[in-house]
């Protein structure tokens, strides 16, 4: 027998409380801090603040041990905070060039100025488990060496002396901010660069990937990644000239890609350019090859009808809150509509089949 | 809710929407783009409504809502909660009492007034998406008023099915001017759009708002051989017996058992109140009492 379904309250609630006891899990484990996330789940925590576009590890951290691990849900949890945050001001654009890095590579050249720095990175690290961290997770002493303090420049001005590489088209222009202005189409560069850096990292890496598999390929090397802390400087009205607020740690990758050339320019080669929160590799020098993927049109190359270059598919489908949005949305009451396409299914099959057998309808 | 300004949005933010609903009022259908803030619950569960709700709210309104016609349906319980807790204002079951009513997918039954606003939640706004993928591509086609693809698509259903094979988010004209998505709400809502009260459209994800103001001329496509037609369910409420409600059709046991009842529930709380009893009223009540004994 059909009772109204009242009550959805209480199960709202009751749904809460059943979320944070599996959220803690075992009582009898003990309880993970947010300052043992921010430490050692230091990559989730650099995601969660790349695509939650707001830079504080403590509250990525709280963030991660909310949603439960769920990292959509932590960016989700970080946007939402962000939103409601007073804004101050702007900065400075950061120098990169004056980055402590501590990781940066090349792969165009075996040797440049500043040295190919390995830094702490997975790359050569055997994908092995290894048992000993289930049990202990110390590290041994490890040697020290003196920072380093020389320049590190960018790896594409070696390429710039020579006019060898596309320079950039400098602007005075205060970008548009994607979070504060709906998006128009055409975009321009730096609102795509926007949506990429916040975009969901695995599909900016799909994007890209297809570009190297032949969708839209554009040859690229990475011509410099670099992995470090750089300052951030504001100005301030009251004092007039731009003092340090702070650092941050971000990732920059310069991809160096095949050179192009017209009637009136010799060739050269050009650069897709990726930039992110955090230790974040895979994210930025993809961020690179589909930002280069998407300057088809400023570039005069043909548009091949690749995902990867067409500005409004990426833009309108990089944001993974929109999309998990949207996506799960489905889930939830759909019984009018349903209902109406359950009239017109009833109703045009009747029609079919009285058409198809009109003389047995008329024997009934 | 200290932490947080009145209705949660700061007044810079729903100063910003309510220009975006005052242009859409002026361009009634006009899809009008507006920066759609991150809410604290996910895209596609109403953060558009939610932003323009908040936006039209002042703190002596009465907020219903509404998902699939019912109040009392898992998410319009908390879009509720949040703006009893955020705003603070009064809320209602009564759509009579109510000042704003949010909907998803439903206008209520009872004729709204002048002294009303309707604050639909839309998750597509653009009526052509579905047959022209692009933004920039279906913009155009608004300026140029090229509605020819959308005629088409009816065309091409009544060809193959022998009727326009559209039954909720049916496709109006607005004006005589602007082709706009009424929202999934099931067509027989669509002439109801002709209303005293003003109504707002809020699409978060889309970053889009549009308006009809009172009394606005809405028609729904079609054709003069092919007119469009409100169809529901062929059937009275079995609860309160109403004829000319849209109903819920709710299975009741796997024999094929099954019954119709209002998918408005404060309609039909209202008309059982007034002593109106559908088929098997009767019965639904005694059950009723069964389980809260």
């Amino acid at each position: 027998m059909y009772v109204a379904v009242k009550g959805g309250e209480r199960a709202i609630d009751n749904a809460h409380a059943w979320l944070a006891e599996e959220r803690r899990g075992d009582l009898n484990v003990a309880e993970l801090s947010v300052s043992q996330i921010r430490e050692q789940l230091s990559l989730a925590v650099n995601r969660v603040m790349a695509e939650g576009s707001l830079y504080d590890p403590d509250l990525a951290a709280l963030a991660i041990k909310q949603a439960r691990g769920d990292m959509i849900e932590a960016i989700f949890l970080i946007r939402a905070y962000r939103t409601t945050l007073p804004r101050f001001g702007a900065s400075a654009p950061v120098e990169t060039e004056a980055m402590a890095c501590d990781r940066r590579i090349s792969a165009t050249f075996k040797d440049a100025p500043g040295g190919q720095v390995l830094g702490p990175t997975f790359d050569y690290t055997h994908r092995l488990l290894d048992f000993a961290l289930a049990a202990d997770g110390e590290v041994p002493n490890i040697a020290k060496g003196e920072a380093r303090t020389e320049p590190t420049p960018h790896i594409t001005d070696f390429l710039n002396k020579e006019g060898l590489i596309q320079t950039e088209a400098t602007s005075e222009d205060v970008p548009g901010d994607l979070t504060r202005a709906p998006l128009e189409l055409p975009a321009n560069r730096p609102l795509r660069l926007q949506a990429l850096t916040r975009g969901d990292e695995g599909f900016v890496l799909s994007m890209a990937y297809s570009t190297q598999r032949g969708y839209a390929r554009n040859h690229a090397f990475v011509g410099e990644l670099r992995i470090g802390k750089v300052s951030v400087e504001m100005e301030i009205p009251e004092l007039g000239f731009a003092i340090e607020i702070g650092e941050v740690e971000l990732t920059e990758c310069e991809t160096v890609n095949q050179f192009q050339g017209s009637k009136t320019e010799p060739p050269q080669f050009t650069r897709g350019y990726g930039l992110v929160f955090g230790q974040s590799e895979r994210k930025s020098i993809s961020m690179a090859l589909v930002d280069r993927a998407l300057r088809w049109e400023e570039l005069g190359e043909d548009n091949l009808g690749a995902p990867a270059q067409d500005e409004e598919f990426v833009l309108y489908h990089s944001d993974n809150i929109q999309a998990t949005g949207f996506l799960e949305h489905i889930k939830l009451p759909h019984y009018v509509d349903f209902q109406s396409e359950l009239e017109l299914i009833r109703k045009l099959r009747r029609e079919a089949l009285e058409n198809a057998n009109p003389i047995q309808e008329a024997a009934e | 809710m200290s932490d947080y300004n009145f209705a949660y949005l700061d007044e810079q933010t729903k100063r910003m929407i309510r220009r975006a609903i005052l242009k859409g009022l002026a361009i009634p259908g006009y899809q009008v783009p507006f920066a759609s803030r991150e809410m604290p619950m996910p895209y596609g569960w109403g953060t558009g409504g939610v932003q323009v709700s908040a936006a039209t709210l002042t703190p002596a309104d009465t907020l219903k809502v509404i998902d699939q016609g019912a109040d009392d349906t898992t998410n319009a319980v908390s879009i509720r909660k949040f703006f009893e807790k955020t705003a603070g204002v009064a809320t209602t079951e009564e759509t009579g009492a109510a000042s704003i009513i949010q909907t998803r997918h439903r206008i209520p039954e009872e004729d709204l007034r002048e002294d009303q606003i309707l604050v639909y939640q839309v998750p597509i706004p653009e009526p052509l998406r579905f047959l022209e993928p692009s933004e920039i591509e279906t913009r155009k086609m608004h300026s140029l008023e090229e509605y020819g693809l959308m005629h088409v698509k009816l065309y091409e259903d009544i060809a193959k099915h022998g009727a326009i094979a559209t039954s909720y988010a049916y496709p109006v004209k607005v004006e005589g001017r602007y082709v706009m998505d009424p929202s999934p709400i099931p067509k027989f809502d669509n002439p109801k759009m002709e209303m005293a009260a003003i109504q707002l459209f809020g699409a978060g994800r889309e970053q889009r708002i549009y308006a009809l103001p009172p009394y606005c001329k809405v028609v729904s496509l079609d054709f003069e051989d092919f007119p469009f037609e409100a169809s529901k369910a062929d059937h009275a409420c079995d609860m309160c017996g109403a004829t000319d409600s849209y109903l819920d059709e709710v299975i009741m046991d796997d024999s094929g058992g099954r019954m119709f009842v209002c998918s408005d529930t404060d309609y039909c709380t209202g008309r059982r109140q007034a002593g109106h009893m559908g088929a098997q009223a009767a019965a639904a009540s005694a059950a009723l009492e069964e389980t809260a004994v």
